[in-house]
């Protein structure tokens, strides 16, 4: 037997289904962003705390020029190390076939039984490596699978000057390559870039002349033991050895780069949901408020029946329940599924052996109550209010509601505006609250295509930026070894090529005091138009002056060098010697970190004749296929890349998931707009109905009065749109400062189209909610609503 | 108006302002049938002031929301002014009452939003050679409340205020239903006053609702419903003065 009072519930639920349905939309859309990301962050980081943990990830890493294998013990002995793991770590390029640049490799040193006491592989293909075969090695498997190497495969390495072959007999991962960088950290370098190669050390130390030796190390420290303290003594006991300082496992470079992104992650999951949440929990405080005043007269006749006014207040905590749970049900089951998928999406990203996506409880439980708080602030709150007048009074219309002139009439300015139109004017600075609130609630919508579209806007600059400002070759050529620059000269000869540049291009690290990178250190003619320094802020090529090196002026802040200082540069290839070099100037670049001298300036440092690593051909139109034809055939050239095709592949890798985003957060947006507008006209439509029957028994045209509600919801559309751009343009800027500053510095540069999209997309829905509206004012019932009492 | 001119009414008296024939109106309620109106034939001359008696029930709204054209009768006519209103379209009904019919509420229906004078001038701007808002506020004794608001305002000045908004326009018909009713005696007398005053003055054509008998005094004629139908109508030779009123 379903009691009167619940059958009255369901009958309003029935009749305000258009109501329910948008709020528990809006309510969805709060607990979904919240379950989606939210869950990926704990998800995340529990499998990344669970692959740290079995995989024995270090917790002290240090580099050094080498050291006898003797010095381990004293590394041991350092109060708070409860193990020390001694390896070769060196770096070699692979000159495959099709890279313009070699990719660069690290090669690790595994023991004889293939399974250090720290940082361990996990094997996702193939077997460990024999003992003793200088040979045989395992791949980073997101290298391998990037370049489509399987075991069995054989890949050339050029280690020490000299040209071998190994075999791969396996693709692993390790946590210490999680993020595929090698240490020091090299930007600009992708995981399309840079490999690992795990080799047996016994077996590869003789082509290092590490016999006997190590120079790198990785340390377990014991429960309590002070990390800082370890560290000194660390550099302490390796200082005669040329060690480099040593990093906790928050500088390693793989977990930095982690951890950057979790903390992104969790950023994201935090502010996001919250802008959700409260938009939700203002609009169903606002409709249930609205609506639990409408039921003035049946709140007052069930307390003059007997009714308490907590079993009222439970009856209309039941209609915020159903609404919240519609909601919660729907957002907590896409949240579940986007979760699952985004979890999916970075665990293929970092290639953890194990990954498992887990709900709980807590995030959804948590969710749930924020929105159900809010809903049931708003309802209790007016239903409270009822209750505490008597029944016999609560029965009574209420008074008029209490109107002043407006600001400009009172200011004494002139009357200008008809009085349907002061209706809309006093009713919006009546509720300044509200109309405040609504009009924060429409721009959410804006603010969230906004950030929705800059994703779009961003690449579209960095491939304008990188494409037609920076390389603008047509294609480019990379050569086996580096080439005389006379090369040059007999490209020029090819048909259809319009103009060819050299560049010399080679691995470097930067060191200045303790700090380093590995960058790429490219030299570039001074006519140089193929490839240009561009500068992020005004556009223009900057040209290089002579005498020193120009670095991105990110990576002049990482090590602290500043135009005059003079930084350390050890050259990774050949005969990998350090020079003293100055620095000549900074640029503000678009993407990674990188360091350009002039070309002769780079060909005299590196002691050689004027030679070039790699030849920029801009060819004119229809003559591409030809040339690559020629140049493929001549035994020298490594490689040739259409930067068209570059661009293509760019394109088709980002553009599936920008899509993906920005469809999600468009109809999130647009499930915000549609939200606040339609219960906004609801609410006004329910507040105003009286007034505008009785405009239509005085002779207003269905015209005239759609204009004086509709006319109200307009302008707070109208108002939105400015407050929508601007936090729309706050929040991409809160978006771009969580991008890891080494890899893209993007400018907050929104185009005009975004901003007319975001605007366009919210004007429509709430054009569409209008009419639905303007369907019911149609049908307005004139007797009914004069003869119902407020 | 012209589209109310459809056909000549038989033989309506040339001062008969608003005519019913026949005029009956069913309200289905489910599978319920409630008869309101049963067959009404009712004459409003111009300038007349006609009092409408009746329990509640009696089907006294009714018939004036089809006058008012708020409503549409089941069966029979409505001729105003010799043209058809039964079967004008909504369009036209809009025009009808806005040129032509004033209404007053029993609860005011004032906009809360707008002073005395603007919701007035709601009206006033609307249609062709009103009175000036200040002119008709003046004429049912609000010269001074001008520029309150209705939370500002009594009861029985709300109902002026929207006495004054049904007039402003000139309209050729006064509707009131209950304008007393939510009203004490005293203030009520006040509003009966105003609505006279416009009859009177301006000649408008008036038919005002009450269930309280005594006022019926103070009309030209009664008509008494009963159970949607005519049951007694009564001439006065002389009106009573408001004041005499007593109820």
């Amino acid at each position: 037997m379903v009691k009167a009072l619940d059958r009255k519930l369901l009958r309003d639920l029935a009749q305000l289904a258009g109501q329910v349905i948008t709020i528990a939309l809006v309510v969805a859309c709060g607990i979904a962003s919240y379950v989606t990301l939210q869950s990926t962050w704990v998800s995340l980081g529990r499998s990344l705390e669970e692959y740290y943990l079995d995989y024995r990830f270090g917790e002290v890493f240090v580099h050094l020029k080498r050291a006898p294998e003797e010095v381990r013990r004293q590394l041991e002995e350092i109060p708070g190390v409860a193990l020390a793991y001694t390896r070769v770590v060196e770096g070699v390029t692979l000159p495959l076939t099709g890279q313009p640049q070699p990719p660069l490799a690290q090669v690790v040193t595994l023991p004889g039984d293939g399974e250090p006491p720290l940082a361990r592989i996990s094997l996702e293909a193939g077997r460990a490596v024999e003992p003793g075969r200088a040979d045989e090695a395992i791949l980073l498997a997101k290298f391998g699978e990037r370049h489509g190497i399987a075991p069995g495969d054989t890949l050339p390495v050029v280690l020490n000057q000299e040209r071998r072959r190994l075999v791969i007999v396996g693709l692993g991962t390790s946590p210490e390559f999680i993020y595929p960088i090698p240490a020091g950290g090299a930007a600009g370098v992708d995981d399309e870039r840079f490999a690992v190669l795990w080799m047996d050390r016994e077996a590869i130390a003789p082509a290092f002349q590490m016999e006997g030796a190590f120079n790198d190390a990785v340390l377990r420290l014991q429960p309590g033991a002070s990390e800082a303290a370890v560290l000194r003594e660390v550099d302490r006991v390796l200082d005669p050895y040329g060690g480099f300082s040593a990093i906790g496992r928050a500088r390693q470079a793989s977990h930095d780069v982690l951890d950057d992104e979790m903390e992104q992650l969790r950023t994201f999951a935090t502010v996001v949901p919250l802008i959700f949440l409260a938009v939700s929990a203002f609009l169903v405080n606002v409709v249930l408020a609205r609506l639990v005043q409408l039921q003035r007269p049946e709140i007052a006749a069930l307390k003059a029946l007997g009714y308490h006014d907590a079993e009222v207040g439970l009856h209309y905590l039941k209609l915020v329940t159903v609404v919240v749970l519609l909601g919660a049900l729907l957002g907590v089951a896409v949240g579940r599924w986007l979760g699952a998928g985004l979890t999916g999406v970075y665990a293929d990203i970092f290639r953890f052996p194990v990954f498992d996506y887990r709900l709980g409880l807590r995030v959804p439980l948590v969710a749930v109550l924020l929105s159900f708080g809010a809903a049931a602030a708003g309802a209790v709150g007016t239903v409270r209010r009822i209750a505490r007048l008597p029944p016999a009074e609560a029965m009574r219309p209420p008074a008029p509601g209490i109107y002043r002139p407006l600001l400009t009439e009172r200011l004494g300015l002139p009357r200008l505006i008809p009085p349907a139109w002061r209706m809309v004017a006093r009713e919006l600075e009546r509720r300044p609250m509200r109309t405040l609130l609504s009009v924060l609630g429409i721009a959410t919508g804006i603010a969230t295509l906004i950030v929705g579209q800059f994703s779009g806007d961003a690449f579209e600059y960095l491939i304008d930026v990188q494409f037609s400002r920076v390389n603008r070759e047509t294609l480019s050529v990379a050569f086996h070894d580096p080439v005389p620059q006379r090369a040059v000269a007999s490209l020029a000869q090819l048909p259809e090529v319009r103009r060819v540049e050299g560049v010399r291009a080679a691995t470097v690290r930067i060191e200045h005091g303790h700090r380093y990178r590995e960058v790429p250190l490219i030299g570039l003619a001074d006519e140089s138009e193929l490839q240009r320094v561009v500068s992020r802020n005004t556009l223009q090529p900057v040209p290089l002056p002579p005498g020193g090196l120009v670095l991105t002026r990110t990576l002049g802040e990482i090590l602290g060098l500043e135009p005059g200082d003079t930084a350390v540069v050890k050259v990774l290839e050949g005969a990998r010697e350090t020079h003293r070099v100055t620095v000549a100037g900074l640029v503000d670049e678009l993407i990674g970190l990188q360091a350009y001298l002039r070309l002769e300036e780079l060909n005299r440092l590196l002691r050689e004749t004027p030679t070039i690593s790699m030849a920029l051909l801009a060819v004119d139109h229809g003559g591409e296929a030809e040339v690559i034809r020629r140049l493929e055939e001549m035994p020298l050239v490594a490689s040739v890349t259409r930067r068209e095709e570059v661009i293509r592949r760019l394109r088709q890798q980002s553009g599936e998931s920008m899509a993906v985003v920005t469809l999600v957060l468009t109809v999130f947006a647009v499930t915000i707009a549609v939200g606040v507008v339609y219960n906004n006209a609801r609410v006004a439509l329910s507040l105003r109905g009286r007034d505008l029957a009785s405009l239509r028994v005085l002779g207003f045209t269905r015209a005239e009065i759609s204009r004086i509600l509709l006319g109200e919801l307009g302008l707070q559309v109208l108002l939105a749109i400015p407050v929508g751009l601007l936090l729309g343009t706050w929040l991409t800027a809160w978006v771009v400062s969580t991008i890891h500053p080494e890899r893209y510095r993007f400018p907050v540069e929104l185009s005009p189209r975004t901003y007319a999209f975001a605007v366009l997309v919210v004007l429509i829905s709430s054009a569409v909610t209008a009419l639905l509206v303007r369907h019911r004012l149609d049908h307005l019932d004139l007797v009914a609503v004069l003869k119902t009492r407020e | 108006m012209t589209a109310l001119l459809r056909d000549t009414p038989p033989a309506a008296p040339p001062e008969a302002v608003l005519r019913t024939v026949g005029l009956t109106k069913i309200y289905r309620m489910g599978e319920l049938e409630v008869p309101a109106l049963r067959g009404v034939d009712l004459d409003l001359r111009a300038g007349e002031f006609l009092v409408l008696l009746g329990p509640s029930g009696s089907g006294k709204s009714t018939l004036l929301n089809i006058l008012g054209g708020l409503d549409v009768p089941t069966a029979g006519r409505v001729y105003y002014r010799g043209g058809e209103l039964t079967g004008a379209s909504e369009a036209e009904l809009t025009r009808y009452r806005r040129y032509h019919v004033g209404f007053v509420f029993q609860f005011y229906n004032l906009i809360p939003s707008l002073t005395a004078r603007e919701n007035v001038a709601l009206v006033t701007e609307i249609v062709p050679r009103p009175f000036a808002p200040e002119e008709v506020l003046g004429l049912v004794g609000l010269g001074d409340r001008l520029d309150h608001f209705p939370a500002q305002l009594s009861g029985g000045e709300q109902q002026r205020v929207a006495i004054a908004r049904a007039v402003a326009k000139r309209p050729d018909i006064l509707l009131c239903d209950e304008p007393t009713g939510a009203l004490d005696c005293e203030t009520g007398k006040l509003v009966l006053m105003a609505i006279e005053t416009v009859n009177r003055e301006l000649g408008t054509t008036t038919a005002v609702i009450t269930h309280n008998v005594p006022i019926a005094a103070m009309g030209d004629r009664v008509v008494t419903l009963g159970d949607g139908r005519i049951v007694r109508e009564e001439r006065h030779r002389t009106r009573a003065a408001v004041e005499t009123l007593q109820w």
